[in-house]
């Protein structure tokens, strides 16, 4: 064995992790420099990738060289973007003035939990920008400096931007608990803004950005390959199944688009997740179709810029108005919801050539996508269910005990709280909750989202995953759950690492996955295997689904919900 | 970024040691590769993984997925990553000269 390497979860011992010193340092905040730790920040965006979406000041430098290669008048181009910021931007204007500095939103932050880094409560970290735009924007910073919380813009207060505004995930739980309601995600945003005028950006970000502009997905996969994959799936669809579906591609007239998040064409258990959209849509017959140029449900450009969001998100509109459907079905990502729904009209305007998404099964009209004409699969599935559309055994679940993580974008940004949790307890007999102040509006993030979650930044992954690592051992030692679901493809790669890390044995799965599973599908083959290939417990064994059960509580005697017994 | 001497070219390579050049791979380059990732010999096992890798890049611009390489190559994960420790993406594919995949990954 080879020893780990700082980017690999095994470089870290628990008992240091656990070990959170939240003693501030004993120099003022202002006076404290930032310390680039390998664990802790992340690479530079590349010059390739900037100069490909025509960005300023591309070339390649490194956050550990003491000369960041910005232009020479840095200083004059981030005063400038901020001032046209504060007149475009009523939030960021309100959000710079009302602060009072309370300290409701301090505790609240996975990284200031796992880290105690003063400078990752959120108000601090707010404050990074905020002195700034009191030293030059208000007349009391300009008179009274210091004291009245204002400082100069100097080279380093840009090295702690670029290492602070990327150890923010954008996941908003400190807004919840802000008795103003400031959004600082929307601050960090702001921040990563006023970098990237200086060509300051991280290339986990900046990459998937320059990757989906050129080819529609952030993995650069293009038509051929996309294709490719997909028929790879209906090869193992097949092989559980016995049933073969289709893939229609760039169909025009179909009635609805479909996009999803491009982690689940490549990375488990987003593949099965995608099988299972896939097994879904041909089971009920849905009239739909994939796009070669549209083949990305996230937004990278979220984690960017506001002209980002613009640029990525535009050509999903533009390739429904192309392809002529009625509506758009969005498959399991999380912050494409809060692109579609909270900035998409603004930026890209309101597609109003599309209809108000209606399901051709039950009738549905989703009013609450009036607006986006952009559904998610969960809402669409969840609907189905409810109109007894879809044939489940449930029972072929049953080894399997899972609880629910709420994904920041959807749970805290959309509020699709009910209809995941509606969907699993249809399709799984064992479910649980995680504690009340880690779910719903108040889940706890990942620790990887926002262009955070590469390896090289595994101390901060790590260190933000400890709230929901902890919650995740808890379900686990009390109830036994050895599954996590989450409706998001961050999630599902990085929930991967911090379970495995935080609560080993619990294994990490799409909704759809375990929807999929469980359906009875019309002209199906005794279905001995999941979508993951693996033998069903008991299922090689037993007949009927009834079977299962009693087979499954004769080994494992773990069915009830009360049972104490912990998954190994 | 800085460059390295691989295989008797000095390649310009990323922080994980990626090269960024797919075009400059070649043979040589690979055992150079392979070296930073602590395989001392390059076995016919390791160059079937290579060899699979770098032919899907250039077919589909892409690596393919795991699960594939895992059922066109024969080779359960596990012996992928015996063969590899870092694993597919960052062992096998960085060998392949294959970029490093970004994104919801």
């Amino acid at each position: 064995m080879t020893m780990a390497k700082f980017d690999e979860p095994g470089y870290y011992k628990h008992e240091d992790l656990l070990k959170v010193d939240y003693h501030p340092p004993r120099t003022g905040w202002m006076d404290t420099p930032v310390d680039f730790r390998p664990g802790t920040y992340i690479y530079p965006g590349k010059a390739k990738n900037l100069k490909y979406l025509d960005l300023p000041n591309p070339r390649n430098w490194a956050v550990t060289d003491e000369d960041w290669k910005l232009q020479e008048n840095w200083k004059e181009i981030v005063l400038d973007g901020m001032a046209e910021r504060l007149r475009r931007y009523r939030t960021f204007r309100l959000f710079m003035d009302i602060c009072v500095r309370c300290g409701a939103c301090a505790d609240k932050c996975h990284f200031f939990i796992g880290g105690g880094d003063p400078k990752n409560m959120p108000v601090l970290r707010a404050e990074l920008l905020r002195s700034i735009y009191r030293k030059d924007f208000t007349a009391l910073g300009k008179i009274l400096g210091k004291i009245a919380g204002a400082r100069e813009l100097t080279y380093d207060v840009i090295k702690e931007w670029f290492y602070y505004f990327y150890q923010c995930t954008e996941c908003r739980r400190c807004s919840v608990f802000c008795p103003y309601g400031i959004d600082t995600a929307e601050i960090t945003m702001m921040g990563r803004e006023l970098l990237g005028l200086l060509g300051l950006y991280v290339n986990w970000a900046i990459e998937p950005v320059a990757n989906c502009f050129r080819t529609g997905n952030h993995l650069g996969i293009p038509p051929h390959g996309l294709l490719d994959t997909l028929e790879f799936m209906v090869d193992d669809i097949e092989e559980a199944t016995g049933i073969k579906v289709d893939i229609p591609m760039n169909k025009k007239g179909a009635e609805v688009l479909f996009v999803t998040p491009s982690g689940d064409y490549v990375a488990e258990p987003g593949i099965q997740t995608c099988m299972s959209y896939m097994i879904l849509f041909n089971e009920i017959g849905l009239d739909y179709t994939w796009s070669t140029y549209a083949s990305e449900g996230g937004n990278f450009g979220l984690f960017t810029s506001h002209e980002m969001i613009k640029r990525l998100n535009a050509k999903i509109y533009a390739e429904a108005k192309r392809l002529g459907v009625k509506w758009i079905l969005g498959g399991e990502c999380g912050h494409m919801w809060r692109t579609m729904h909270q900035y998409m009209n603004t930026v890209n305007g309101p597609p109003d050539f599309l209809e108000v998404p209606k399901s051709p099964f039950t009738g549905t009209v989703f009013e609450n996508a009036r607006s986006a004409k952009i559904v998610h699969i969960m809402e669409f599935t969840a609907d189905l269910i409810k109109h007894g559309k879809l044939k489940l055994d449930p029972s072929r679940n049953d080894h399997i005990r899972v609880t629910f993580h709420d994904s920041c974008n959807t749970a805290r940004g959309m509020g699709i709280l009910e209809e995941p949790r509606y969907v699993m307890k249809s399709v799984c007999n064992n479910f649980f909750e995680m504690p009340e102040n880690t779910i719903r509006e108040q889940t706890f993030c990942c620790g990887g989202g926002a262009g955070l979650g590469t390896d090289e930044n595994m101390e901060m992954r790590l260190r933000g995953g400890l709230p929901r690592g902890s919650a995740v051992k808890y379900v686990q030692e009390k109830y036994g759950v050895n599954q996590l679901a989450a409706m998001c493809a961050i999630d599902r790669a990085t929930l991967i690492t911090v379970c495995d890390y935080w609560a080993p044995g619990v294994k990490v799965t799409g909704i759809s996955e375990l929807v999929a599973n469980a359906m009875i599908l019309k002209g199906e083959k005794k279905r001995t295997k999941n979508l993951r290939l693996e033998t069903i417990p008991g299922a090689e064994e037993e007949d009927t689904a009834q079977g299962n059960i009693e087979h499954l509580e004769t080994i494992e005697g773990m069915h009830t919900t009360k049972g104490g017994s912990s998954n190994e | 970024m800085p460059y390295a001497d691989l295989g008797g070219k000095n390649l310009e390579i990323d922080e994980d040691g990626f090269i960024q050049d797919p075009d400059a791979w070649d043979e040589a380059v690979a055992k150079a590769l392979a070296e930073t990732e602590g395989v001392a010999d390059m076995s016919d096992e390791h160059w079937k993984v290579v060899n699979y890798l770098r032919e899907y890049y250039l077919e589909y611009s892409m690596a393919p997925m795991i699960r594939k390489l895992c059922k066109e190559t024969g080779f359960p994960l596990k012996k992928i990553y015996e063969l590899f420790p870092s694993g597919p993406a960052k062992g096998a594919c960085k060998v392949a000269g294959l970029p490093k995949p970004t994104g919801c990954v």
